[in-house]
């Protein structure tokens, strides 16, 4: 059946935004959100066929009373194939237990050679997937509901107004029911509105607020679950690759003969980084790869190639000599490479000054270590490409798979299933593109892998970096002045970001205290380095918190002042404080999760616990975070006992994932800084396993960490990483008091056991 | 008596039948079922797993130290799949997490303490914490905080404290079973 006749109906929802209604089988509803340009047509219903996939549709409603609901954005861990699908469900009021969700992947038409995007956005692991579906999700589901109550008021002969929805079900003021099911095929030609139905309010919410645990959990548990390293399309070959140790280095020589005679090897191929492109788009490093048709047999293919490379340029690298170089930099001789912030006049301060406070903190450079190592799936035939790839961005990686091969937009077809971690490792795409050149090579399907080792050898890695620091406090004990200068390898060079815009990456100019301090500077100073660098989540926030959230903390017991109320007095009473970009700070919000979390952990003991007690607070994307800590010095061990964390997020959608995400971002930021450090000498990364990149154990971790959540009603903010900034120096806050250990340099287990 | 197309040929062709040789095969048993190997005997069971019976659940980990995703239980015992050859496992029987849910599909109570617990970050390591907790369950049925802290695994989502109370519902027989 045809939904409708002519073109297909759609409503405009912004300029570039519009609703669409999407012809679908008999007795299927199909409402799908798109992007184009705001006069564009929406598709012709002969391109949908009547499978789901192919279609793609946000929502569909089968006969039986089922709902398949599309998740649109890459879960990489954070939950949005649970969240996002629920905003859509409770807006069109469905039975959640009946709803089922599919993870959407790419869906691209051709715009005169331009991709139009069917579902908008898609983009996973930046803590922008919430707010974008609060926005744009909402009235999917609302007008979803809409055409089920125009189809319900036809059948009942009541009034749509005096209909009211409830879990799947249409009831009439009389007491009539109707399923959503049974009026799926009516509502589909039902003719939309002029303008958008109008969304819930608040007080009718029944999902949003609610427990909803993960879409996927039974299928993870029962081991079903396929992540793209897990799929085997028909007529494959396995590659892995035997990767140069230098992103800038050569082949130098290759005998594969014995490679090709292992039984299953079907090809050797050698690739390279495309020369000019920015980093992420194009492979990391040249390669040797060896294609299969099993694993174990390209596996012992690699183990016979005879191989050798010819350094680079970037086999000089060394993390210490840019330690050092950091350092010389950082002496006071130096002018910045950008002045980030400038704000009263830090130097006259010092007039002023009862104390100084001065201190240089040291991070290292870390690595994503995602759980999924690196992997792609492509099929590459002369009118087509089709991709399972592990991608946060999946529209990123459509772009290097076009540039690669030439095909027009919607010949390039890619799915994404559940991505085992991200932390912004797949925002970049570097093994798409080789996976593109392998499959170019090749009549079949090419499953790329990269082992866990290679993973590690082989990342854009985050950055480490150099901060020096500065306080100057009055006579009243009021700091007057602060001057922040941070050296760095800016994590956004050779990526096209022109290099006025390098330190961008590394530390932002509305970050605490800027704006609370009347004479405040901050100054960043560019490492020159040719280390693949990345983005990371949470950066440069985690970073710039726990040298922050620290140094003030030093200045509170230099001044023996009482760590919160010191903290609470910087920051002053609750108001908007403008940040000077247009954004402000809302220092009530950030105090009061300040407050909750000191409360919650007995601060009012802090100087007389037996155990250390710490602090730290911060503020991420319009949303608060506060950690407070407990730390037991145990013989030669530290041990973290009790971690509380309070966020404030606005209006929480699925509280169980906030809380899951808050947990396991403070745990992560812990992991990092407990151990983590990525070392690199004549340009080789010196962790091989992780053995040698030691992701905490369930020992080192705290047992527990008890969530606050802050109720609120603005619109909800993301949260995947909230957690990670104020974790650490809360931490090394209270293991100062719990040890009179500073600790000004990550990671804290190996600088804590060197000081103590 | 022959169909009427059927032709008796003059001769036999006795050059162009060679007997296959005996290939030496290995008898497993995993998951309670029984599959016979007749290729490499040192083919790691982790590809044996992936490749060949197209059991995923078992993860891609690491070939030294690894997350703890590819772990299986060996005669009882929290194995690396990576670690492991076919050949070793002649006469002992592995458990994946595919194994784990009783054959009418009644999970494992710890695999529906970790769904109640939502003990699940990016879910790809979540295989490898269900077999090193049903071991430790197995040994330690009600098992102690530091037992608990022993598990081999690695998570950067964070899932450790949830996993945590997923092991402790389990143990307490909360995990809600149908």
């Amino acid at each position: 059946m045809s939904a409708v006749d002519g073109p297909l109906p759609y409503l405009r929802l912004s300029r570039r935004r519009f609703l669409q209604v999407l012809a679908g089988g008999a007795g299927v509803l199909m409402v799908g959100i798109g992007q184009a340009r705001a006069d564009a047509p929406p598709l012709p219903p002969g391109l949908l066929g009547d499978n789901f996939h192919a279609l793609g549709a946000y929502v569909r409603i089968d006969a039986d009373g089922n709902v398949l609901i599309g998740a649109r954005d890459p879960d990489t861990g954070t939950g949005v194939a649970t969240s996002l699908p629920l905003i859509i469900a409770e807006e069109m009021d469905a039975d959640w237990n009946r709803v089922s969700v599919v993870p959407l992947g790419l869906d691209v038409s051709d715009d005169n050679g331009q991709p139009r995007w069917t579902y908008g956005r898609q983009l996973g692991g930046t803590g922008t997937s919430i707010p974008a579906a609060w926005a744009d999700l909402r009235p999917v589901g609302a007008l979803v509901r809409w055409m089920l109550l125009q189809a319900a008021a036809t059948r009942l002969g009541v009034k749509a107004e005096r209909l009211r929805c409830e879990s799947g079900t249409v009831i009439a003021p009389d007491g009539r029911r109707v399923t959503y099911g049974s009026l799926a095929a009516a509502a589909s030609s039902v003719a939309l509105p002029s303008q958008m139905p109008p969304l819930k309010s608040p007080q009718q919410y029944r999902l949003i607020g609610r427990d909803a645990g993960d879409v996927d959990a039974r299928t993870m548990v029962t081991g079903q679950l396929r992540f793209a390293i897990d799929e085997r399309p028909g007529d494959f070959l396995i590659a892995v690759l035997a990767q140069c140790p230098w992103p800038d280095g050569t082949l130098a020589e290759l005998d594969s003969k014995d490679a090709l005679a292992v039984d299953g090897v079907a090809k050797v191929l050698s690739i390279a980084p495309e020369p000019g492109l920015p980093w992420g788009s194009t492979a990391i490093a040249p390669a040797v790869a060896v294609l299969a048709t099993s694993t174990w047999a390209a596996l012992q293919g690699r183990s016979k190639l005879k191989l050798t490379w010819k350094p680079g340029p970037s086999a000089s690298e060394d993390s210490g000599v840019l330690e050092q170089q950091a350092a010389k930099l950082l002496d006071g001789q130096t002018d910045p490479s950008m002045r980030v912030r400038n704000d009263g006049d830090v130097e006259t301060a010092g007039k002023h000054a009862a104390r100084r406070f001065n201190a240089t903190y040291f991070q290292p450079w870390l690595a994503h270590a995602t759980a999924e190592p690196m992997n792609c799936i492509v099929r590459l035939d002369k009118d087509q490409a089709q991709l399972v790839v592990p991608t946060q961005a999946p529209q990123q990686a459509w772009s290097v798979v076009r540039r690669l091969t030439g095909l027009a937009p919607a010949q390039i077809g890619i799915q994404v299933p559940r991505v085992g971690g991200g932390y912004g490792r797949r925002l970049d795409h570097d093994y798409v593109a080789e996976a593109v050149m392998l499959a170019k090579a090749v009549d079949k399907t090419v499953c790329l892998w990269w082992s866990r080792e290679q993973d590690l050898a082989h990342d854009f890695y985050q950055p480490g970096c150099v901060h020096s620091l500065q306080a100057i406090v009055d006579r009243r004990r009021n700091v007057i002045a602060w001057t922040q200068r941070m050296a760095s390898a800016s994590a956004t060079a050779h990526r096209g970001v022109p290099d006025s815009r390098l330190w961008a990456s590394e530390l932002r100019a509305t970050q605490m205290p800027a704006a609370l301090i009347p004479n405040y500077r901050s100054d960043w100073y560019a490492l020159s380095s040719a280390m693949p660098r990345g983005p990371a989540c949470g950066a440069p926030d985690v970073a710039n918190a726990f040298v922050v959230e620290s140094f003030i903390d030093e200045i509170a017991h230099q001044l023996r002042e009482n760590p919160l109320t010191f903290k609470l007095r910087l920051l002053g009473e609750p108001r908007q404080l403008p940040l000077g970009d247009g954004t402000t700070l809302d220092i009530g919000r950030l105090r009061h999760v300040l407050e909750l979390v000191a409360e919650r952990i007995g601060w009012k003991d802090w100087l007389h616990s037996v155990n250390g007690l710490g602090l730290a607070c911060w503020q991420l994307g319009g949303a608060y975070v506060a950690h407070a800590v407990e730390v037991a010095v145990d013989g030669e061990r530290l041990v973290i006992q009790r971690v509380v964390c309070a966020v404030d997020v606005g209006r929480v959608i699925n509280p169980l994932g906030l809380a899951d995400q808050v947990a396991g971002a403070t745990l992560d930021a812990m992991s990092n800084a407990l151990n983590l450090a990525i070392t690199f000498k004549g340009g080789r990364v010196q962790q091989q396993t992780l053995a040698d990149y030691p992701l905490a154990t369930m020992a080192q971790l705290p047992n527990d960490v008890e969530v606050i959540t802050v109720p609120g009603n603005r619109a909800p903010t993301g949260a995947s990483f909230l957690a990670m900034p104020s974790a650490a120096p809360a931490l090394a806050n209270a293991i100062f008091r719990a040890s009179a250990v500073r600790v000004r340099r990550l990671p804290l287990m190996a600088e804590w056991e060197r000081l103590r | 008596m022959l169909p009427a197309q059927a032709q008796v040929l003059p001769t036999a062709p006795e050059d162009t039948i060679v007997a296959e040789k005996v290939r030496a095969a290995i008898d497993v048993l995993i998951n309670g079922e029984h599959f016979r190997h007749t290729g490499d005997p040192d083919l790691p069971l982790l590809w044996y797993l992936r490749d060949v019976l197209r059991l995923t659940g078992t993860k891609i980990a690491g070939e030294q130290a690894g997350t703890g995703a590819d772990l299986v239980l060996l005669a009882g015992k929290p194995v690396p799949a990576a670690s492991v050859s076919i050949k070793e496992l002649a006469g002992r029987e592995v458990l994946t997490v595919e194994g784990l849910a009783a054959n009418d599909g009644t999970l494992h109570p710890l695999q529906q303490a970790f769904i109640d617990e939502d003990a699940i970050g990016c879910g790809y390591c979540t295989p490898g914490w269900l077999i090193s907790g049903v071991a430790l369950l197995r040994r330690k049925p009600q098992p102690t905080d530091d037992d608990i802290d022993q598990l081999p695994n690695v998570c950067r989502c964070g899932c450790q404290t949830r996993v945590r109370r997923a092991i402790k519902r389990a143990a307490a027989g909360k995990a809600n079973v149908a």
